[in-house]
Order: structure tokens, then C-alpha cells, then sequence
């Protein structure tokens, strides 16, 4: 084959592309809107599936809207994203709403999810931020045991730990060794001395799996988390509130997401339930892409 | 592979990235290498600084050299362009030396008949000298783009999104085939990297095909 | 500067010298990584080279297959065996023996390729036995490029060690994975810094060994 030959080729591969995306931006089918001349708005999320999915809900939805979306998904952990989303780069992120007040005032005392909401907005207000309607659907950080476990040694709460002499692992991502709920919670609330393995996926099958083999005692699992069930894990109880409620609720920089928007944001966090997260977490630990989950979730909730 | 057929829109998007990460790298590489293996040649006095200094980068591992560039280039952590300098600095690292070592192998005699004809110093580089080291040159271009390739996606690590992103995305929902994926996509790219380079050098150095056969 | 300076701070920090997660322990893991990955990479490359380098068998099938090794991304890798073994050393110690062999395959193998054919046959001619042949002549003659290659072999896997932390394998990694996901830029600087040096001071012990290696009364060899 010549080399004029491949170029050729290449020109003419590179021309149907372009149009074919060109095709796929401009749906010839979709309704003129007046608000899509706006400003994309440009939605972020934290480094896990789950969040990602919402992101994408929200995306979706604004999509149909009739708003033009910029996905900026992935972005890590609140110390990286927080300030992505001060700074206006990022307009809309879902979000927990007791990691978030955590994160802003490490030693509040609200622990109930109504009370959590309320202090949100003096805290958020200062840096431009607000968060939307919260949402009934929830993800907490939990301690999770196996069964056997639980059976040997008697424990179904962080209560009953205190009593064991062995040594006891933790395992989480490394954000979770300097949260309050963290070792140092389990300690000054609990009594319970434990030490701290780090794994990084976000309580995902390398931890389940660490557990399952006995390489931890107990694992950070959310509660969403299809596997906790699937693995017949037992969830320990927390009687004195070390892990805080946690439920969904999008955060938003007030300058740069515009306000008559928040109603369809609204609108899916009213319909989002706990139940939902996890259908939405076995759909993705099957394979289903993010964007798959999301419109499936619209079809069945809110558009369907 | 399931996972395959609901996905693979996202491996050939993140695979065009890929591609895109690591052509960069490649060629601006060369393109610093080739004068600064001249400069070496020429001056063996600077050659005698700038070769080993460019082994001592060669070195450096990469994750920690992504890391602390932010800091030599005042870039933001999540630049893609971290990644791309670093990359770049490994190209450079390495073929400076082969092709140093490939001019230095240029046989004398032939470089001394072409002085006699009356080549000058910088026609001499490229109609002799250049020429001569290609096979050299090209065998270190070619271990530059499959290292780049396969180093593209430590990235995805520091936020810079490649088909690394699969196996971070695997990683964390558990699913064996989307980094099984990543990890194929990944060696293809780097076997076509490679094949590329192959036939560019025997499209450009016809010569050594006779040789081979 | 403000950064390099937090780096340094954070290395000073005497709450990092203690305790059996300690600074010098982490260096430790990542040494043991390093090291365990070419010895055992180096059992099984230098004998498979030796064979392909002294029979002239297999050659093209040694080199394609160093190229594929060499093509592995080494993170993707990681993560594969990770999530099947779990957490804990085996996983990188895999990985990185997996990534230590290309260097020493082929370096073992170019070794004995290039030595003289005449040197070769000179050894028969007086009467040594294939075996004497392979360990009295090839061998020593290969060593240079042999140590060049477990030169290379340990700058990779010295390297590639950072990841182990990604699985729970401990090493330097550590302070970079938990200062990324915090953004705690001074920490990873200074982690980053570590493992750099920590390489530096490989490299050289290394280009001082294969200086000895030479065998006397032979020349450079390239």
C-alpha cells in the first residue's frame, strides 16, 4: 500500500468521524430549547461507581431538560473535589451529607440526619455553596464482621468489641484512618483499640475479600454495598452514633449552577431510595456502564 | 466478556486517548534527542556531562516523577501535562544515549571518505551519520513506545485519564474484565506502536530490508 | 520552595520513625520487594537464557516474548492478580517478578549470544564438556551483560514497588496513596523523593558491580 494510498484512507476515516459525532451532538429528533444556548453546567463526582451513577442521573436528567451537561467524573476524594467546586471549575456534585459536614467542621456533634442538614448551610454559605434537597436515600460507612465471626465471638455491636482480647484490623480506604469515625473514633468513643489497613477500593472486592479471608476483622463497608448481603456479612450496630447519617444530596456552587435548574435535581433526589442504591450497585458490579444504570433508573423513576 | 459488549464505546474512547497520551511523548522525545545526541557526539566534552546525566533521568521512577514535576514545572497536580513532560524526559533519557551509541558505531572510514567528497559537517549528520545509525535508532525508538505505552496508564493514578482507568474502575467494582480489557487494549496499542515503527524505518531505511532477509 | 521544605519537615517528623509502620520499615518492604522480585525473576530468566543463548534454540520466540512482557502495563497486572489473591505481598511480589524478567531474559541471552564463536570452539577443541563450555566460557564471558540486566531489573522493579501499596502490599507507595487520596502534596513529595534516591543509590552499587564483572583481560563490550 502506497503512502498516498494511507493517507488518503486516513483523511477519509478522520471526515466520517467528525461527521458521525457531528450526527450524534445535533439530534435531529430533539426538541429546540431555549435554555441549552447556556453555559454547560459541569458535573463532577468522587471516585467510586456509586457516586459516579448519581452524577450521571443528575446528568441525564439535566440533559433532558434541556441543559448542556460537561461530565467531569472521577475526580477523587472531598479534599480534591471540594476545592474543584469552590473555585466554580465543577458546578454540581452529588454528595453525603455527614462526610460533608464532617469535612467542613471535623468536631461537630450533629449525628442524626435532620440535625446534619441543618448545619450544613452556615458552614457551606462562606465558600459559595448550598446544597439542594436531601435525599431519604442513604450510604453510610459502616463496620462489617463475617458471620462466623459474629457467631464466635459474640458480637453484633461496636459495643461488644471492647470485651475481645484478640487483636483486631480495620480495613478501609486511607482517607478513613484520619475520619472521626475512623480508629481514633473506635477508640475515644468505643474503647476499642484496633489497628489499620489500608486498601484502596473503596470498600470494594479487595476488602470484602480481605475479610472473607480473615486478613482483617473488620472492614468499612457502605451500606448500599450489595455484598455486605451477598456475603452474609454482619453489619455491627453503633449505639452510640460514631458513624453519622450519611444520606444523598447534591451540593452545588450557587454562582455558577443556575437556579432554575435545582427543581429537576429535586425531583430525582425525591425519588431516590436506599433501596435504589443498591439495585444501582449490584447493576454496576455487573458490568452495566454508568450511563446504562442512569438512563435505566430516569425510565423506571422519573421519565417513564 | 460481558463486560466487553456493554462497554466497549468506553474502551475505544479511552484507547484513542491513549493513543494520544503517548504519540506525544515519542516524537517530542526525538526531536529533543536527535541535537542534544549531536551536540553530545560532536563535543565530547559536553557528551561526557550530558550522557550519564541523562541516564541518572532515566532512573528516576516514574510515579514519583510525575509527582514531584508540579513542582519544577509549577503545574497543578491533576495537568495532564505532568504526565507528557515525564514521558518526554524518558524518551529523551534513553535515546540520547542509543543514538550517541549508534554515531559513535558509524565505522570511520566511511565518515572519513565523506569528508573527502567534500560533505560538510551538517551534511555529513544527515546523508551519513544519520542514515547509518537508523537500525540503532530505530530499535531504541521502538523500546521508548512500548514503554511509553505501558507507562501511560500509571496516569489514570494521578487523574490523568487513559485506558488505565479500567483498572481502576475494575479495581474498585470488582470486575476481572474490565482490567483484563484494559491490560489487551493496552498490549495492542503497544504491538501496533511497535509494527508502525517497523514498517516506517523500513519504508524510510530500505536498505536494511535486503539485509535481513 | 514552601513544598520542598514541608517534605522535608514530614521526613524530620520524628512520629514517622517509629513503631512498625516506621519510615526505615516501609524502605525495608520496599528493598525486600525489590530485591526478592530479581532473585526469584533471576532463577527462572538466567537459566532460560543461558539454554536459548547457548543452543541458538528459540531465540525468535525469547525475544517476542520479552517484547509482550515488556508491552504488560504493570498496574493493569497488579490489580489482576490482586483481585484474585487478595491482599497482601504475593500480588506485587508477582508482578514484579513478572516485570523483572524481560531484562533479565534478554540481557542473559544477549550475553552468551554475543560472546565469540571461536572462543567457543577453541573450549571444545581442548577437550571441555558442553557443561564446562557453559560455566567456564559462556558464562563469565556473559557476565557484564548479564549484571547489566539485573541492573535494569532492579531499577524496574524499584520502581514498579510504588504501586504495592495500591493492593495493601505495604512498601513507599503507602505515603503516596494516602497523600493523593488526601491531597497531601508535602507528603507525596517527600515519598517521591525517597524512592528516587533509593533508586539513585541502586543504580550506582549497580554500575560499580558491573564495572567488577568484567572479566580480566577482556574489552568493553559496547
Amino acid at each position: 500500500m502506497s503512502f498516498k494510498r494511507i493517507l488518503t484512507i486516513t483523511a477519509a476515516v478522520a471526515v466520517v468521524g467528525v461527521a458521525l459525532s457531528g450526527c450524534a451532538t445535533a439530534d435531529p429528533t430533539a426538541a429546540p430549547t431555549a435554555t441549552s444556548a447556556g453555559p454547560a453546567i459541569v458535573i463532577g463526582s468522587q471516585a467510586f461507581s456509586e457516586n459516579e451513577i448519581i452524577g450521571e442521573i443528575y446528568a441525564q436528567a439535566l440533559e433532558a431538560g434541556g441543559y448542556t451537561v460537561e461530565r467531569k467524573f472521577n475526580i477523587g476524594s472531598r479534599e480534591v473535589y471540594i476545592p474543584a467546586i469552590e473555585s466554580g471549575e465543577v458546578s454540581l456534585l452529588p454528595e453525603y451529607t455527614g462526610g460533608l459536614l464532617q469535612y467542613f467542621d471535623t468536631a461537630t456533634t450533629a449525628k442524626s440526619a435532620a440535625d446534619i442538614y441543618a448545619a450544613l448551610p452556615a458552614l457551606l454559605t462562606p465558600s459559595g455553596l448550598s446544597v439542594l434537597d436531601q435525599s431519604t436515600a442513604s450510604d453510610e460507612d459502616s463496620y462489617n464482621v463475617t458471620k462466623e465471626f459474629s457467631d464466635a465471638n459474640n458480637v453484633k455491636s461496636l459495643a461488644d468489641l471492647s470485651a475481645l482480647t484478640i487483636p483486631l484490623t480495620v480495613g478501609g480506604n486511607s482517607e478513613m484512618q484520619t475520619r472521626p469515625y475512623g480508629p481514633d473514633g473506635l477508640l475515644s468513643v468505643y474503647g476499642v483499640k484496633v489497628s489499620f489497613t489500608a486498601i484502596e477500593d473503596y470498600g470494594g472486592p479487595l476488602t470484602v475479600k480481605a475479610l472473607n479471608d480473615g486478613a482483617v476483622q473488620l472492614a468499612d463497608l457502605y451500606t448500599s454495598d450489595p455484598a455486605i448481603t451477598k456475603n452474609n456479612f454482619v453489619t455491627l450496630t453503633d449505639p452510640q452514633n460514631l458513624m453519622v447519617a450519611n444520606n444523598v444530596v447534591a451540593l452545588i456552587n450557587t454562582k455558577v449552577f443556575p437556579a432554575d435548574a435545582t427543581g429537576i435535581i429535586n425531583a430525582v433526589n425525591a425519588k431516590l431510595t436506599t433501596a435504589g442504591l443498591v439495585q444501582i450497585n449490584t447493576e454496576s458490579a455487573a458490568g452495566d456502564s454508568p450511563a446504562t444504570i442512569a438512563a435505566k433508573w430516569l425510565k423506571e423513576n422519573l421519565i417513564g | 466478556m460481558d463486560w466487553l459488549s456493554k462497554n466497549w464505546m468506553l474502551v475505544l474512547d479511552l484507547s484513542w486517548v491513549h493513543v494520544g497520551l503517548s504519540i506525544v511523548p515519542v516524537i517530542v522525545g526525538l526531536a529533543i534527542a536527535l541535537p542534544l545526541a549531536w551536540v553530545s557526539f560532536r563535543f565530547k566534552r559536553v557528551g561526557r556531562f550530558l550522557v550519564p546525566a541523562s541516564g541518572l533521568l532515566y532512573t528516576i521512577p516514574s510515579l514519583p516523577m510525575f509527582i514531584a514535576l508540579p513542582v519544577i514545572l509549577g503545574t497543578a497536580i491533576l495537568d495532564p501535562a505532568n504526565l507528557i513532560v515525564g514521558l518526554t524526559i524518558y524518551a529523551v533519557a534513553l535515546l540520547v544515549r542509543q543514538i550517541v551509541d549508534a554515531l559513535v558505531s558509524v565505522s570511520s572510514d566511511v565518515r572519513q571518505a565523506s569528508v573527502a567528497m567534500g560533505y560538510s559537517s551538517w551534511q555529513r549528520f544527515w546523508r551519513v551519520d544519520l542514515p547509518l545509525a537508523g537500525p540503532v535508532l530505530l530499535s531504541g525508538l521502538r523500546v521508548v513506545a512500548v514503554s511509553t505505552v505501558s507507562l501511560v496508564s500509571i496516569g489514570s493514578v494521578i487523574g490523568v485519564t487513559s485506558l488505565g482507568y479500567l483498572f481502576l474502575n475494575g479495581f474498585k467494582r470488582g470486575i476481572p474484565a474490565e482490567v483484563l480489557v484494559g491490560v489487551i487494549a493496552t498490549v495492542i496499542i503497544a504491538f501496533v506502536f511497535d509494527g508502525a515503527l517497523v514498517l516506517l524505518g523500513r519504508f524510510l531505511m530500505p536498505w536494511t530490508r535486503r539485509r535481513t532477509s | 520552595m514552601n513544598f520542598l521544605m514541608d517534605a522535608l519537615n514530614w521526613i524530620l517528623d520524628p512520629a514517622l520513625h517509629q513503631g512498625s509502620d516506621s519510615l526505615g520499615a516501609r524502605i525495608g518492604e520496599h528493598l525486600a520487594y525489590t530485591f526478592g522480585a530479581v532473585i526469584i525473576g533471576a532463577l527462572i530468566a538466567i537459566p532460560l537464557g543461558i539454554v536459548v543463548g547457548h543452543t541458538k534454540r528459540g531465540a525468535a520466540l525469547a525475544v517476542s516474548f520479552t517484547g509482550g512482557l515488556r508491552a504488560l502495563p504493570s498496574l493493569g497486572v497488579l490489580i489482576l492478580i490482586g483481585l484474585s489473591v487478595g491482599i497482601g505481598f504475593q500480588a506485587p511480589l508477582a508482578t514484579f517478578v513478572i516485570m523483572a524478567i524481560p531484562p533479565l531474559l534478554s540481557g542473559t541471552y544477549a550475553g552468551i549470544q554475543a560472546v565469540n564463536p571461536l572462543t567457543v570452539d577453541a573450549a571444545r577443541a581442548m577437550g571441555m564438556t558442553p557443561l564446562q563450555v557453559v560455566f567456564q566460557v559462556e558464562v563469565p564471558l556473559a557476565l557484564p551483560l548479564i549484571v547489566a540486566g539485573m541492573r535494569s531489573a532492579i531499577l524496574q522493579v524499584v520502581a514498579t514497588a510504588t504501586l504495592a501499596a495500591y493492593v495493601s502490599g505495604g512498601a513507599l507507595g503507602v505515603y503516596i496513596f494516602s497523600a493523593l487520596a488526601r491531597r497531601d502534596y508535602p507528603q507525596m513529595l517527600a515519598a517521591s523523593m525517597i524512592v528516587i534516591v533509593l533508586a539513585f543509590v541502586l543504580e550506582g552499587i549497580f554500575a560499580l558491580l558491573q564495572r567488577l564483572a568484567r572479566p580480566r583481560g577482556t574489552v568493553v563490550l559496547g
